[in-house]
């Protein structure tokens, strides 16, 4: 690692000052209600489509091999179709990688 | 909607940050970063993703301006969030509070927000905030501590495989949430099922395609979500109101946009 203190520091400024100016900007300064139907959609619709473009399909690769990736997808979606909360589907799907991990250096 | 009721929703994500931040916290420190590094970042910044990409070229050595164009193009998502926000907020927050909640705005709190059927109550997502921002917090802080006895004890020889199998099943952690806040209403709303597909198939396209794939990490989430979204939302508006009578004039003249809002989001 190259990261000397002050890069560490200016560093993590720069992290907070550009994540908090995003999340703050809209939070703070847009307080009329949005009447358009087509926008009120889209702010509807965004999250799961933000969410769902960031897992898939890196969570396949999250892990140290696709086959504990495989099986620890398959885990979560298999639960979270079963409407299980986030932390069950979390738990699950991490043992899921782990257990699979654990056969394929033992076997 | 009143502070409880916020800490109890943002118990099962504070749960769930605390394995994710105990990885992030361990894996900054394995980069060589001091232990009240990682601490330091996730107090301040309170973003999964962004923390991610901004510690790990921080330890690159990258320049201060590849390091503000990351952190845009990944948190670019939020202004979007906290658009979202405000709208189910309504007008009456004044500028403190709307400046305190904009530091708790995260995926999960965003989700679990705006799937409430009332407007929202500062003292609510103040709630559900802190609790979520505590798992933050505290999985960095037990991450980074244990992460130097994990070293010591597992990552030398036999146990080094365990140590990595460890780590690697960690990592999935994240999105293994996301799925969990995903799927569901996928499976009750046909509109929403459609749209994930699209983006899912949106975003193979940005990994697998190579020129696409060489594109600045983060911009594919932009780029997908954005398009996709509108493309779902053009084609499919949706109705706020559960009676769905979209030719009820007197709904849409209601001079009241609050109670024009009580229907909410399902």
């Amino acid at each position: 690692m190259n990261a000397s203190l002050s890069d560490m520091l200016i560093g993590c400024l720069v992290m907070f000052a550009i994540t908090y100016l995003s999340k703050g900007i809209t939070l703070i300064f847009v307080k009329k209600d949005i009447k358009s139907k087509y926008i009120r959609s889209f702010l509807y619709y965004l999250p799961y489509s933000v969410l769902s473009v960031m897992v898939f399909p890196t969570i396949l690769f999250s892990t140290s091999t696709i086959w504990s990736g495989l099986a620890g997808t398959a885990v979560a979606l298999v639960l979270a179709f079963f409407r299980k909360g986030l932390l069950p589907v979390s738990l699950a799907s991490i043992g899921t990688v782990f257990v699979v991990e654990l056969i394929l250096y033992l076997v | 909607m009143k502070f409880t009721k916020g800490m109890k929703d943002g118990l099962p994500i504070a749960l769930g940050y605390l394995s994710v931040s105990f990885a992030y916290a361990v894996q900054a420190v394995r980069q060589g970063f001091p232990a009240w590094f990682p601490i330091l970042v996730s107090a301040t910044n309170f973003t999964g993703t962004g923390q991610f990409a901004g510690t790990n070229l921080i330890a690159a050595g990258a320049s201060l301006a590849v390091l503000v164009a990351t952190m845009l193009v990944i948190n670019i998502r939020y202004t979007l969030m906290s658009f979202a926000l405000a709208q189910k907020m309504g007008p009456g927050f004044p500028l403190w509070q709307r400046a305190v909640l904009a530091f708790g705005v995260t995926d999960e709190n965003f989700a679990v927000a705006i799937r409430q059927p009332q407007k929202l109550t500062f003292s609510y997502l103040i709630g559900l905030m802190s609790c979520s921002f505590c798992g933050w917090v505290g999985g960095t802080a037990v991450g980074a501590g244990v992460s130097k006895l994990l070293f010591a004890t597992l990552a030398q020889g036999a146990g080094q495989a365990y140590y990595d199998m460890l780590m690697s099943a960690l990592s999935i952690a994240l999105y293994a949430m996301f799925v969990a806040i995903v799927i569901p209403p996928a499976r009750d709303d046909l509109r929403v099922f459609i749209l994930v597909a699209l983006s899912v198939a949106a975003s193979c396209l940005f990994y697998f395609v190579p020129v696409l794939a060489d594109l600045p990490a983060g911009l594919n989430i932009i780029l997908c979500s954005i398009v996709c979204t509108a493309v779902i939302a053009f084609l499919f508006p949706h109705e706020e109101n559960s009676e769905n009578n979209p030719d009820n004039q007197s709904e849409k003249t209601c001079p009241t946009p609050d109670d024009a809002d009580k229907g909410g989001a399902q």
